[in-house]
């Protein structure tokens, strides 16, 4: 057995957008054990829930990731609305759900881009880019905010998409297929890629299940986990398959990104399809008293908002379990074993926020 | 296959306009629904202070005595809250955002008329705007 | 919209260990562990789930007392158990990975233990 070295991971490190830090144990150039490290960027939002009152605290909960902003505000909506018992407007579940699929084709493109960029792939990371844009000039000109939207709010959404603009969505969608097929053609088939990627970073069926991986870490394991089949907003008026792949490496976490934009794609044509007419929002009145655990699929997996009110404006405990947090632990079976010059593309694999998992 | 997948995207790439825009020299382009920033007539204000309620951030200060309306642009996240609260519309959103500060600014006061007649618009933009 | 049923459980802190083995022996995914203080007592949640089936165990602590760590049985549960004794400042004691109050570095110490204090000064007076 040959000496062990410490190597410190971050939190400054090229791959990573967020400060997270790993503490490698090597023997030669195999890791054979992390110890992660977060607590660089605690902002204290789930502190605040009880100096902002429950309808204005829709916008920070929004805050607390950059990428998934709508879904979490989605999330503490549904969260206050199953307090109090509020039966949404249909057509507010529908927007919501165009929404909600929206912002995981952006997440989704960013994240291949930046996967792109670990790789050394940097072409690949501007055309990922460039199909963005479109995604995000869809949602500024519908909801007012390209990746903060504020279009949701307790007993609806703020904002009406009228029925052109929601064909010319579709539409638009149709058009950026074929592109999106093309990028992620080289995504899936091109050599250099598959060489990187293929066989690094394997997490086993169990250990995916076991250590509570979430979203697409467990998908690419081969469990078909997908907190959107719960039905929740308009998914269960909508007919889709979680993608799922098998192998658990990183290029099957890469697979089912990829692949999950199309799925992402079909289901907002559907949305538009069977959109009913009719109000966006109710009105809400009274405090929520009770607690109640929201769940969702957001772009980085399963997210819980824990709600607890006290009968006041003012809610006792708002606690937010996001997907990176619970992808820790998974990230650090899989990095045991692995090779040093992989350890970037592992990191990046699962797609961390640091700051969504430190609120 | 898996040498060339890129070639049909380099090709489309070479035959197409740059993606990005010479942001500043051409403006950035922005939707009509984009939330830039609020904007008030101080005329029609009342000073009910209902926008400084209903702002989650705090960036909105009334004072009913000395009649003046002040906004916070670095503290205000345009979530359109104010806008929609406003029972006289005074308030709108912009298009366009608050240009970019190099030092801690960006408090702009704005005088309202007092309660019961109506004096002539006096704006004081002693802090910064554009 | 379909709206989840809220499971929820009470139990004790000598049947937390027995609790938590039972839903791991009936193949459960561990979801979450959370915390929240109503007034001197603290509620910690533990969450399953298994096909789709959202379950939850509540127990309920005075403050000052120590909790006994489930990371023996779920391996991921020392990242909240760890947040947990950082944020709430609740002994948790024999955590597979213990940071020891290093997890997550707040200036305050156990900040969400505390009972929030009145803000001296309107926030818009802060620059």
């Amino acid at each position: 057995m040959s000496k062990q070295v410490v190597i410190p991971f971050g939190p400054q490190h090229p791959v990573l957008p967020e400060p997270l830090h790993l503490d490698l144990v090597l023997e030669d150039e195999k890791v054979v054990d992390a110890i992660p490290t977060i607590g660089y960027v605690h902002r204290g939002l789930e502190k605040l829930v009880e100096k902002r009152e429950y309808p204005q605290y829709v916008y920070i909960a929004e805050r607390i990731c950059g990428i998934c902003s709508f879904i979490h505000g989605m999330t503490y909506c549904q969260g206050i609305e199953g307090i109090m018992n509020l039966e949404i407007p249909k057509r507010a579940d529908y927007l919501r759900t165009i929404w909600s699929e929206y912002s995981r084709m952006h997440s989704h493109l960013l994240w291949l881009g930046l996967f792109a960029d670990a790789m050394g792939f940097e072409s690949l990371f501007m055309n990922a880019w460039r199909l963005r844009e479109h995604i995000l000039d869809d949602l500024e000109a519908t909801t007012g905010g390209r990746v903060i939207q504020g279009s949701c709010k307790v007993g609806g959404v703020r904002r009406d998409i009228s029925s052109e603009k929601l064909d010319e969505m579709a539409s638009g969608l149709d058009s950026m297929q074929g592109e999106l097929h093309d990028l992620v053609n080289v995504f899936l088939r091109d050599s250099s890629v598959r060489h990187r990627l293929k066989g690094t970073g394997i997490l086993s069926k169990d250990d995916a299940y076991l250590q509570g991986a979430v979203g697409p870490t467990i998908r690419a394991s081969g469990h078909s986990y997908d907190t959107r089949k719960i039905g929740y907003a308009a998914y269960g008026d909508l007919s889709f398959e979680p993608v799922v792949a098998s192998a658990g490496d990183s290029y099957a976490r890469c697979e089912v990104r990829a692949k999950e934009m199309f799925t992402s794609i079909d289901i907002v044509k559907q949305a538009v399809k069977k959109i009913p007419d009719g109000p966006i929002d109710m009105k809400v009145t009274g405090a929520p008293d009770g607690e109640y655990f929201a769940r969702s699929e957001q772009p980085r997996g399963e997210v819980i908002h824990y709600i607890k009110g006290n009968g006041t404006k003012f809610l006792a405990r708002h606690r937010v379990r996001t997907p990176t947090l619970a992808n820790i632990t998974p990230l650090v079976t899989i990095l045991k074993g692995c090779e040093l010059a992989d350890v970037p593309i592992i990191v990046l694999s699962i797609d961390p926020c640091i700051g969504c998992a430190e609120r | 296959m898996g040498l060339f997948s890129m070639t049909k995207m380099v090709f489309r790439s070479v035959s197409r306009k740059p993606a990005t825009l010479m942001y500043p020299v051409r403006p950035a382009k922005s939707a009509a629904a984009f939330r830039g920033r609020i904007l008030i007539e101080p005329l029609k204000c009342i000073a009910c202070r209902k926008c400084e309620k209903s702002c989650p951030t705090q960036a909105i200060t009334v004072d009913v005595k000395v009649r003046t309306w002040q906004i916070d642009r670095l503290r205000c996240i345009i979530c359109n809250c104010c806008v929609e609260d406003c029972p006289t519309n005074c308030l709108s959103t912009e298009n366009i955002y608050t240009n970019p500060m190099t030092v801690r600014e960006g408090i702009e006061i704005y005088t309202v008329p007092p309660k019961p007649e109506r004096k002539k618009e006096t704006v004081d933009n002693s802090k910064t705007e554009e | 919209m379909i709206r989840e049923e809220q499971k929820m459980q009470d139990i004790t802190p000598d049947s937390l260990i027995r609790s938590v083995q039972a839903m791991k022996d009936g193949g459960k995914r561990l979801v979450q562990i959370g915390c929240a203080r109503i007034g001197d007592i603290f509620e910690i949640n533990y969450s399953f789930d298994k096909d789709y089936n959202f379950e939850n165990l509540k127990l309920t602590i005075p403050s000052g007392l120590e909790v006994p760590s489930v990371s023996g049985i779920y391996t991921c549960a020392f990242v909240y158990e760890n947040e947990i004794h950082d944020l709430y400042g609740i002994e948790i004691t024999g955590i597979a990975i213990d940071f020891k109050g290093t997890f997550i570095r707040t200036s305050i110490k156990y900040p969400f233990g505390v009972v929030s204090s009145k803000e001296e000064d309107a926030c818009q007076n802060k620059l």
